[in-house]
Parts: structure tokens; sequence; C-alpha cells
């Protein structure tokens, strides 16, 4: 187990590596442009595009610009060409925000989630399974700037239920925070519950008719037993896997819909106004962040995965 | 039989399909008596899986019917609520399956396996369960069983994997041990060990043994009693020596036939019942065997009772209307050996 950890960290620093050279490429040598004067937005002065062809060294070679260009991500000297304020400031400031949503979000997705696929399963053919097929294709199909809108607008504004957006620090007052934070997460989790209680009910379906199930059942186990621990252990592999992908890409300020509607000021409402902005260095800054918490947690899904299915150990 | 421990009345189960109403199980009756192995035996397709299963109440499908009574010690089995059923299954009557590759869940330890099912019935603690399933474990063959219990199904071979599985089968000391084709699916030097610890278990436990199977091979081994089952029916049973030496139905000449002898000088071809079984959807009326059997004759399109036809034998029953002596007559006795005669028109 150890070794196999060992291996998937060496692994995800050269996958980094790789999606490094890629962002690299894709921001500063594929468009057929002169990446300073991309970099220094609208209506520049000769002189400023100047000063940034010379901070970001676009006259060296290539590995010489792209080493230059990852010691600004990595040290966080990076400036907004709209605000000048520092991306490595900015994104640290919109952490924890981004961080509760995403938590807490997949937390709730995970969980509800396995309570509805199992009990679709349980129930397939029957008016329950029915039922939740088609709340889990509502759900999939409501794109979240609409719901979020609507739940906002009613539940926030008209009866006052909850809090019209904003955010409060967990450290300031928790249970503000999480009163802040209901709507946000309900919101985001309905597509993925949606999603995900789909896939597990077909994954449990195709596991029930397992040999070993049958054995399960022939030891004499009751029903629930038998789903928890022969059942759901081995339907949840490839929604690990799902899970892990997802969390990671909210985790890196993937929920930017989420994060604007309810005005959360995380990455990725951040993210949004710098893409709105066209302000390059904070762009370039997310996607090395949002991939670098993909991969991560991609390598965390591979341990996890290695620690639900035994055969994988070995390999 | 009044003091069998198991006693199969009747039983039938049924499956609504798009090709209409299958009947699986077609009226079987038996009985088995403490300690005795009864030997099920029959092709694939005749029921005798299904059998089984109905006895555990594993026969899950939505689709089924079923019929007829199998009463264990008293308890009825058909149609008993799931509770009742749990309470039976792997303490007082337990199974090991075919397929040992698939039947042991491959993200869980075999000792924790073993011990879940101890637990749920004797709610023995943690560390006791574990000592007895160690102990299994080296009962049933398992070397370095105290290592071995913390490992998963994919670090064994097949062969050993059926022995977890036996282990699994016996840890609570289950009075009825159902086989379904135990060794069907290993090799055959392993299929041998097998056969045979489960024939010292069954001297150490003294539990009766229900083997379904199709190999006669493995029947001759180890079976006190023979039920031979053929699309859905009981068509003869008897003690291992009437069903071998003696046997009165034609289809179970034609079992006998295709056994390769190891004694014998080898025939050019291995003997083989012609036609293949009915499907079970749309059966010949009367004896199900009529059309593949070259005794047939007018009396056939009628059902046969499982009745005793030789004398002084009265747990030597048979579906036949042929009687003792013209059994004996056409009965192909080849040089040493009892076979079935080919019939020229047998359905493909």
């Amino acid at each position: 187990m150890g070794r196999f950890i060992v291996r998937r960290v060496i692994q995800m620093v050269l996958v980094m590596f790789a999606v490094s050279v890629l962002t690299f490429l894709i921001f500063n040598v594929i468009p057929n442009s002169d990446p300073a004067v991309r970099m220094s937005g609208r209506q520049a002065s000769e002189s400023t595009i100047e000063a940034i062809r010379e901070e970001w060294g676009f006259n060296d070679s290539l590995p010489q610009q792209y080493i230059t260009t990852m010691e600004k991500v990595i040290t966080g000297d990076l400036k907004s060409q709209f605000t000048q304020l520092s991306v490595g400031k900015e994104i640290v400031k919109g952490l924890p925000r981004t961080f509760s949503l995403a938590i807490g979000a997949a937390l709730l997705w995970m969980f509800v989630a396995i309570c509805f696929g199992l009990y679709s399963a349980v129930k397939a053919g029957k008016f329950a399974d029915r039922f939740l097929t088609i709340i889990a294709l509502i759900g999939i199909s409501m794109p979240v700037f609409w719901i979020g809108a609507l739940a906002n607008y009613y539940l926030g504004f008209k009866l006052g239920w909850f809090p019209n957006g904003g955010y409060v620090e967990f450290t300031e007052d928790p249970i503000d925070w999480f009163y802040h934070l209901i709507l946000p997460w309900t919101v985001l989790a309905i597509l993925f519950i949606g999603f995900y209680s789909r896939v597990l009910r077909s994954n449990v379906l195709d596991t029930i008719n397992e040999d070993y199930v049958r054995t399960a059942r022939a030891k004499g186990l009751g029903e629930r037993q038998i789903m928890i621990r022969h059942v759901l252990r081995n339907s949840m592999i490839p929604i690990v896997t799902l899970w892990g992908l997802d969390f990671g890409a909210v985790l890196g300020g993937g929920a930017i819909l989420t994060e604007t509607v309810f005005d959360l000021q995380g990455v990725g409402q951040y993210t949004a106004e710098a893409i709105g902005q066209l302000d390059v260095p904070p762009v370039l800054a997310v996607t090395m962040f949002s991939a670098f918490f993909i991969v991560l947690l991609n390598a965390v899904v591979d341990i996890l995965y290695a620690y639900l299915d035994p055969r994988i150990r070995l390999q | 039989m009044a003091d069998a421990l198991l006693s199969v009345e009747d039983l039938r189960v049924s499956f609504a399909t798009e090709e209409g109403v299958v009947e699986a199980v077609d009226g079987v009756s038996f009985d088995l008596a403490a300690g005795e192995v009864l030997a099920v035996v029959g092709e694939s397709g005749s029921g005798k899986s299904v059998t089984a299963m109905t006895l555990m109440g594993l026969t899950r499908s939505p689709n089924a019917r079923f019929e007829g009574t199998a009463q264990y010690k008293g308890t009825e089995l058909i149609g008993a609520s799931e509770d009742e059923l749990r309470r039976v299954r792997g303490a007082e009557i337990a199974m090991i399956f075919q397929d040992p590759m698939t039947s042991l869940n491959p993200v869980q330890r075999i000792g924790k396996q073993i011990v879940e099912q101890i637990q749920e019935h004797e709610g023995l603690p943690d560390q006791q369960a574990r000592e007895r399933t160690v102990e299994l474990l080296e009962r049933v063959g398992i070397p370095r069983a105290r290592e071995r219990v913390d490992n998963y199904p994919h670090e064994f071979s097949g062969g050993m994997r059926q022995r977890v599985m036996i282990a699994l089968a016996l840890s609570c000391n289950p009075s009825v041990l159902i086989a379904d084709e135990p060794t069907t699916a290993l090799d055959v030097t392993i299929q041998a060990q097998i056969l045979q610890r489960m024939r010292d278990l069954r001297e150490e436990t003294g539990a009766a043994v229900i083997l379904v199977t199709h190999d006669l091979g493995v029947v001759a081994d180890i079976a006190d009693r023979i039920a031979v089952m053929y699309a859905g029916r009981i068509v003869e049973e008897g003690t291992l020596d009437q069903i071998f030496y003696d046997p009165q139905h034609p289809y179970t000449w034609g079992l006998l036939g295709s056994i390769t002898r190891v004694d014998k000088p080898r025939p050019a071809r291995l003997p083989a019942i012609a036609g293949l079984p009915p499907s079970l959807a749309n059966r010949p009326q009367g004896c199900h065997f009529r059309p593949r059997c070259p005794h047939e004759f007018s009396e056939c399109s009628k059902v046969p009772p499982l009745e005793a036809h030789v004398q002084g034998n009265p747990e030597h029953r048979d579906r036949c209307w042929l009687s003792v002596d013209e059994k004996l007559a056409k009965r192909e006795v080849l040089p040493g050996e009892i076979g079935l005669a080919s019939k020229e028109h047998a359905p493909a």
C-alpha cells in the first residue's frame, strides 16, 4: 500500500508538469499574436506592452519563457493587469469560500445520491424508482444559473427563508456560515445527485446479480447487511472515481456559476470576473490551480480505490 | 419416511417467460434422512439447481411461482417469510455454489466473510468467531490458515476458494448441506481433493448432503442415494447400487452408458443419448423422455407415475411404463456395461 501511494504521487508530479507545459503553450504560444499585447489588455500604451514583454521575457527562447511563467505562477508573483492586485492573494482570499462550498456540496451530493441510487435499485421498476428517475432527470436538466436564480429569488428574496447570497466566515459565526451556504450547497448538489444516483442505481442492479450476493443471502444475512456490506461497497467503485474528478473540479474553482449566482466571492467567481475582463494572469493562475486539484483528487481517488478494491493493490 | 430431516412433497416451480410458462421443477418429491448423501443428477436444465435453490428460498425471480411443500424439521420452507428463511439459511441448511471464483465477495477478507455468518447466527464475540474460522479453514485443508484468514479471495486458487466456501458452509454446523455442482468449475485433480474433503467432513459432522451434479463419476464416489432428474421431474430414484447396477429408466441407462471407464477398452466414440433435452416451455406430453427413447410405445403418451417396480425394493422407484422384465430384456448389455441403444429418429 505504501509503495502504491509513493508511485501514485510521482505520477501526479509528472502529470502536473505536463499540464503546466500545455497551459503555457495554450496561453502564450498557440494564439497567433504577440502575447504581450494580449496580456496588457485593451488600449494599452506602447510602453506598457514593452514593460510586460520585458517582465515575462517574451523575447527569450520558449523554454526560458516557460520557466519565467512558471516562476511567476508558483511564487504567486502575478498581478492582475486590470486591478493590479496580486493574483495569489486573491486566490487565497477566495479559497475558504470555495472550499466551504465544495466540501459541503460534495458530501451532500454523495450522501443523497447514495440514498437515492440504492433505494431506486432496491425498488427497481416500482413507482418509487420511476419517481426518483424523473426527479433525477429533472435535476440533471436544470441549469445551475437558472435554478440558483430561482432559489435565490423565491427562497431568499421573496420568502426571506435564506440570506440573499453572500458569505460569512466560519470563524466569525459558524451558524451564519452554514445558513448562508445551504442554498449554494443544495443548488450545486442537485445536478450531481441526479447524475450520481442514476449511475449508482445501475451499478447496484449489476452487483445484486453477482454470485457473492447470492452467497451472502445463503449465509442468512439480512437484506440491509447484504445491501450495505456486499452490494454497496462493490457498486461504489465507479462512483468514487466520478466523485474525485468532480470534487477536484469544484475545489479548483469549477463552480463558477454557483459562486457567481450566490455572490460567494470564491475562486470560481474570481475566475469569472477575470475572464470577463480578458485579464490573462488570473486566468492562467486559476487554470493551473484547478488542474492541480483535479490531479490531486485523481491521485486520492486511486488510493481510495485501492482501499475499496484490494485486487488493485497488487498491480 | 417419518424420520426425514427434510421432506419435499410435489414441489413445482414455474417461471412466466415470453415463450410461456416454463415449469422448471414439475412435481419433485424426495426425503432426506439425517446424515445421508442424496445425489440429484441430471443434464443442464433438468431443474436440479432450481430445486436446490428453491429449498433455500434463493429462487428470487419475480416471475417465479411455487407450489408444493418442503418441510425441514417440521418448518415449511416454501413460501416462508424472509425472516424465517434467514434463520434456516446458513445455520440449518447451508449451500456450496458451483463457481468458487465468483461466489466470494472480492473486496472482503475471507475470514471476515466466514465470521460474518457465525456472528449472524450465533452472536459470538469477534475473537471467538475468528478462532472458529481459523479452525474451520484448517479442517477444510487450507495450509497456514492463521495467516490466510486475512487474505482476499483473489489471493486463493479455485480449489482453495472452494475449500473456503465449504468452510463457510460448515461454519454453523448445518444439518443439511446443499452442494450445487461443487466440483464442476474445478480441474479434475482438485475435484478429487474436494470430494475427499467433503466425504471426510460428512463423517465428522454427520450433516446430510444434497449433491446436485451432472457428473455420475462424482456421485459414485460419495452418494448413498441418487435421484435422476429429467426435464423437471425425477425419473428414477434409488440407492447408489440400485441405480448403478440395476437402472430401471432408459434415461438412466443412457447416462450410465456415456461414462468413460478406465477399466474397460475405450470405445471409438463415447456413446451419447441421441437428441437434446426438450425445451421446458414446450415439453412432450406424457413421458418427457419419449422423443429420445428407443423403447417408446403407445403407453408413453401418458405420464408414468414414480413407482417402485423391482420386487422387494420399495425405495427403488422410476417413471417408466415398461415392465421390469421388458426392461431387463431391452437394457442394452454390452460386455460389462449398460447403455442405451440408439434411436433412429431422435429430435435434434
